[in-house]
């Protein structure tokens, strides 16, 4: 048993600096931050390696909890989803949360959310008759003006001209489930840069 | 001539974990399971579709090294490969079906230009749709 001299490393994440971790055969026994639900369950991010305190990267259980937080915002983008009750979901701390979000997926995850909300307001307006603001309401949106702005900087159009350029056209013939992995628009780099700095 | 495809493979994190959800949630059957030295060859198949075997396989040595295997992990992980599709006769029952046994759905039961469709996750990370295919996509032939 012993307490690491050095920050603990999380291959996924920055180093936790300030973090002290007691353990034992690689098992954290104690932490200095009680928040940080992931060195607690994650024991395995840490290991001792018979040279003192060495760390060892593991990311596939980090990755298997960041996926549950993704595969929510997938099912449920309508509700008011905010990043601390997706952090719940992945059993992390907020910060600790979108550092690895966007290390794992190359985006935070308010910009996933944006993308997929967006992604859905597409095929809603190219497969219905809703107005955009019922769509915007219906895709999770708080208001028309931000839901607009968003999709002009991800489409490249305002929501009404995607749907005019769509509706009356036969849709193609692409299964739904291809649209939904494959088509969350990219957007300019000018929204990621935004999304980056409003993330946490 | 080529008739049908027979295999698919589905990359696994664990194999045992991965031989109870396709077999207890997805309701597979064992077809083969056979060790030979470290190589465990596993396949399962769905009782309507005997001639179509899933693979369920560990990415790692001897077929790559492991770091490889660490990132085919990674992928699968990360929930980035979708294998295929899976068919139903009646969707919105097997998702209440399966949904009822644990099984994580991305998507619920709607109505496609080619059927009912829902799509799923599998416990490692794969994701698939689960379609019920409507008559014309089903035989397109007629």
């Amino acid at each position: 048993m012993g307490t690491l001299r050095h920050s603990p490393y999380c291959l996924i994440c920055e180093p936790l600096w300030g973090l002290r971790v007691t353990v034992e055969d690689g098992k954290v026994l104690a932490s200095s931050d009680p928040a940080d639900l992931w060195t607690r369950q994650h024991p395995r991010i840490l290991r001792a390696s018979s040279v003192g305190f060495r760390p060892m990267p593991d990311p596939i259980p980090v990755y298997i909890h960041l996926l549950r937080a993704k595969d929510l915002i997938d099912r449920e983008y309508a509700r008011p989803l905010d990043v601390p009750a997706l952090a719940r979901e992945a059993h992390a701390s907020t910060a600790h949360f979108s550092r690895s979000f966007k290390r794992a997926f190359g985006e935070t995850p308010h910009q996933y959310l944006q993308r997929r909300r967006i992604e859905r307001a597409k095929e809603l307006l190219r497969g219905t008759a809703l107005s955009v603001t019922e769509i915007s309401l219906e895709v999770g949106s708080r208001s028309l003006g931000s839901f607009s702005t968003a999709f002009r900087d991800l489409v490249g159009e305002p929501p009404s001209r995607y749907a005019r350029r769509w509706r009356g056209e036969r849709p193609p013939p692409i299964p739904a489930c291809f649209t939904l992995m494959y088509t969350r628009p990219v957007g300019s780099s000018s929204f990621r840069e935004a999304g980056a700095r409003r993330s946490g | 001539m080529i008739d049908k495809l027979s295999h698919t493979t589905i990359w696994v994190l664990d194999q045992d974990e991965a031989l109870e959800f396709y077999t207890q949630k997805l309701g597979c059957e064992v077809h083969t399971d056979a060790t030979m030295d470290d190589f465990r060859w596993l396949t399962v198949i769905l009782p309507d579709d005997m001639g179509h075997q899933l693979i369920l396989l560990e990415p790692g040595p001897p077929m790559m090294d492991a770091e490889t295997g660490e990132q085919v992990k990674a992928l699968v992980a990360k929930g980035v490969l979708g294998p295929g599709a899976f068919w139903t006769k009646d969707c919105r029952a097997t998702y209440a079906e399966l949904s009822a046994r644990g099984v994580n759905f991305l998507s619920e039961p709607e109505e496609r230009f080619y059927g009912i469709e829902a799509t799923l996750r599998d416990n490692s990370g794969n994701w698939f749709s689960m379609t019920q295919p409507s008559e014309e996509y089903a035989n397109p032939r007629g």
